[in-house]
């Protein structure tokens, strides 16, 4: 077996193999998932903590504080023990509330975000499953978040929490349609929903190069939309703090709170990992066609740090949105929506497909 | 008896929900019962009195020296100009005039007292529109103003730092000096205020048009200070009738005629840069002189009525002393700004969206202990 860094495929293999000739392959299959299940598991854990910890400073840094700095170095484990204390908290339980959904809630905002994470490329190879339609399974996927909402502001028996919930699932179904529209465009481009394929094209030139214009104009968008619909930055109008304490979410404590909270920054790196596979290549290292000598330096760098270099990087972008901006209302939100962007998006779809046609890309 | 079943339509059903005492955005314990209908603001009424501690009454038993103290509990963001105040009504009933570097150095404090609340109006007012990093920009500005509180009076919010005839204490020997490098300090950095909120679209478009008072209208309701002069109502107490060193120093009297929330904040913003003015007039020439008139250790007003107002960072604060003579008052009224102000809080906000509501409490800058006193 022959193992590397810059392409996972025959690590995998291996294990495929290994598996196989050890057992039967439908307990074979059984142990990968499960095997899978774990990596993810344990990635959605350190990716959640770390999130957490990286907003605090980024939000420091934008406040002039220095944010977390007792627990462990420069503040590293300060949101372990956030964790460990939440872990701890007692779950209050509400009166006349809905117990089942109440406890279910959680559950489905963070399971819809699990299963996003599955579809995600990571590196060459590192692709727990590589569906011919992944670009619409991961808009189908992440829209599921929001019946989690809906369930948690209905079930807390709270006016705050329904308010909150009915202005998630106004806004979360509207920003989708963006969302979906501006991941057309490049799936007009690229000719493919396959997202392994989409990486691929991107060898010489990302997609927001080649498609130029559009592909700009549909970064923008789906920038926008996916922060509101993981609502964060100025489109959390769904907690609102100044105005509903915590809206959806008011009534959860201890570790069903975590779970919104985890799920929160899953879905913030989800988004932008779907930006960064679709838009900027994915794990593709920065190339030019001809350039030799600049590719080979750039190649050196193992494409799962590209990955969450340019995830990081986009995830930086969505912190400095929330950290700087005032709220939206409800109404500003769902015009900018239905009267901007919506059109913008399909007249950009067009525009695409007729640049496609004429090839006017590069 | 047969109980009949009341019918209500469900598109006529209000959906009430307390804001408050307990809510981040009321800006302390005031309870707001609002009657929505959807997202859109039906009625508010605000319940007022959780934070009641009878301060009129207990004045009733204090000598005047003590009712000083009591002051600052009121409008805390204004400690020092409702010390002012009281100060100013004893004197003026005592006929006493009091030395001239006491004029300016009160007026120095007031306006940095000004200028350390609109830092914290912008502070919280960014918060409530959800622009967290705002709190921080205003609370580190103000952490200076005082600092310099500090190095005089001894306290840094409750400054107590007026009696009736003079101050406390003579300023810090290094106050001029500190006065002068915040100045220069704030100059520099008020630019990133307009930056980070006054600029921004989402901001304007939050703020422009919304809770919109006539001039008419703020007039009615008595609406002073900035949240007045912002409908354009001349209601500059300074202006009007100066006390203190006021009449010595030239300034400008923010009016605005718009009457929005956009328009409140921006009389704010100006308001501070005019403070500013304020103080650099009178820094320089503060007279040499003791720091405090003459005074008998019991004071006791005589018979009769007393009224002077003066203007806080919120509007007019008046205070009424009635005496018979001894050395408690026999009753004493202060006309607090901030509840005069919140008065015409349904008016503005229904048919506006709870958003708005946040964002229209938020521009009258209410500061609840002196709603209820």
């Amino acid at each position: 077996m022959e193992f590397s860094i810059y392409d996972f495929s025959s690590f995998t293999a291996w294990i495929d193999q290994s598996l196989r000739a050890a057992m039967s392959p439908g307990l074979a299959v059984a142990i990968e998932m499960l095997i899978i299940g774990v990596a993810i598991l344990i990635f959605y854990a350190i990716v959640g903590l770390f999130l957490v910890y990286a907003e605090r400073k980024v939000c420091a840094l934008m406040q002039n504080r220095l944010g977390p700095n007792r627990v462990g170095p420069g503040g590293m484990f300060q949101t372990i023990a956030d964790l460990v204390k939440l872990l701890f908290v007692e779950l209050v339980p509400i009166k006349n509330a809905d117990k089942i959904l109440f406890s279910l809630a959680p559950y489905i905002v963070i399971i819809a975000s699990f299963m996003a994470m599955g579809a995600l490329p990571f590196a060459k190879g590192l692709h727990a499953i590589d569906l011919n339609i992944g670009v619409f399974y991961l808009m189908a996927v992440s829209s599921m978040g929001v019946v989690g909402v809906l369930l948690a502001g209905w079930a807390s028996n709270n006016k705050y929490s329904l308010i909150g919930a009915m202005r998630s699932g106004a806004q979360i179904v509207s920003y989708e349609l963006s969302v979906g529209m501006s991941l057309v465009t490049i799936v007009v481009l690229a000719g493919t929903m396959q997202l392994s394929e989409i990486v691929q094209a991107q060898q010489y030139g990302w997609f927001i190069f080649r498609g130029h214009i559009p592909a700009l104009i549909a970064f923008i968008i789906f920038i926008v939309a996916s922060t509101a619909e993981t609502n964060r930055g100025p489109f959390d109008l769904a907690e609102a703090e100044s105005e509903l304490t915590a809206g959806f979410h008011t009534e959860y404590s201890g570790i069903r709170f975590a779970f919104f909270f985890l799920a929160e920054y899953i879905n913030m790196f989800i988004v932008a990992a779907i930006a960064t596979t679709v838009f900027f290549g994915g794990w593709m290292p920065f190339n030019v066609y001809g350039w030799e000598g600049f590719n080979k330096v750039m190649n050196f760098i193992p494409p799962f740090i590209w990955f969450l270099g340019k995830t990081g990087a986009l995830i930086f972008l969505i912190m400095w949105f929330k950290w700087t901006f005032p709220r939206l209302r409800i109404d500003q939100l769902l015009t900018l929506e239905w009267k901007y962007f919506l059109p913008i998006n399909i007249i950009n779809v067009l525009i695409m497909a007729l640049i496609v046609l004429l090839g006017w890309h590069w | 008896m047969e109980v009949k079943e009341k019918k209500v339509g469900l598109e006529n059903e209000e959906y009430i929900i307390n804001m408050g005492p307990q809510h981040p955005s009321t800006h302390g314990v005031l309870r707001l019962v609002v009657a929505l209908k959807g997202e859109i603001v039906q009625r508010v009424e605000p319940h007022i009195g959780y934070i009641h501690r009878g301060i009129e009454k207990m004045c009733e038993n204090l000598t005047y020296q003590q009712i000083i103290h009591l002051t600052d509990r009121m409008d805390y963001l204004s400690a020092h100009i409702n010390n002012e105040a009281v100060c100013l009504t004893v004197e003026k009933a005592l006929e006493i005039e009091v030395p001239e570097r006491v004029k300016y150095i009160r007026t120095i404090m007031s306006e940095l007292t000004r200028i350390q609340s609109h830092q914290l109006f912008w502070a919280t007012f960014g918060m409530d529109l959800g622009g967290l990093t705002c709190f921080f920009y205003g609370l580190r500005d103000r952490e200076k103003v005082l600092d310099i509180f500090e190095e005089s009076c001894g306290g840094r919010m409750i400054v107590s730092y007026n009696t009736p005839g003079g101050l406390m204490n003579d300023i810090h020997p290094n106050f001029q000096n500190r006065v002068k490098e915040f100045l220069k300090y704030f100059r520099g950095v008020i630019h990133e205020y307009d930056d980070l909120l006054t600029g921004n679209v989402i901001f304007q478009e939050r703020s422009k048009g919304m809770g919109v008072m006539t001039k008419e209208e703020a007039i009615a309701w008595g609406l002073t200070g900035p949240t007045g002069r912002a409908s354009g109502f001349s209601c500059d107490i300074r202006k009007h009738n100066p006390y203190s060193a006021y009449d010595k120093v030239a300034f400008r009297e923010i009016l605005y005629t718009e009457g929005d929330v956009f328009h409140r904040y921006l009389a704010r913003m100006e308001e501070m840069r005019e403070s500013m003015n304020i103080i650099d007039q009178l820094i320089d020439n503060i007279p040499e002189g003791p720091y405090t008139a003459k005074m008998k250790p019991v004071i006791k007003l005589p018979e009769g009525e007393y009224f002077q107002s003066v203007e806080t960072a919120r509007g007019e604060l008046g205070v009424f002393i009635v005496s018979d003579g001894n050395k408690n008052p026999y009753r004493v009224k202060f006309r607090s700004p901030n509840f005069v102000n919140l008065a015409p809080l349904n008016l503005m906000a229904r048919g506006s969206k709870i958003a708005d509501l946040v964002a229209i409490g938020g521009s009258l800058d209410l500061i609840i202990p002196d709603i209820d006193r």
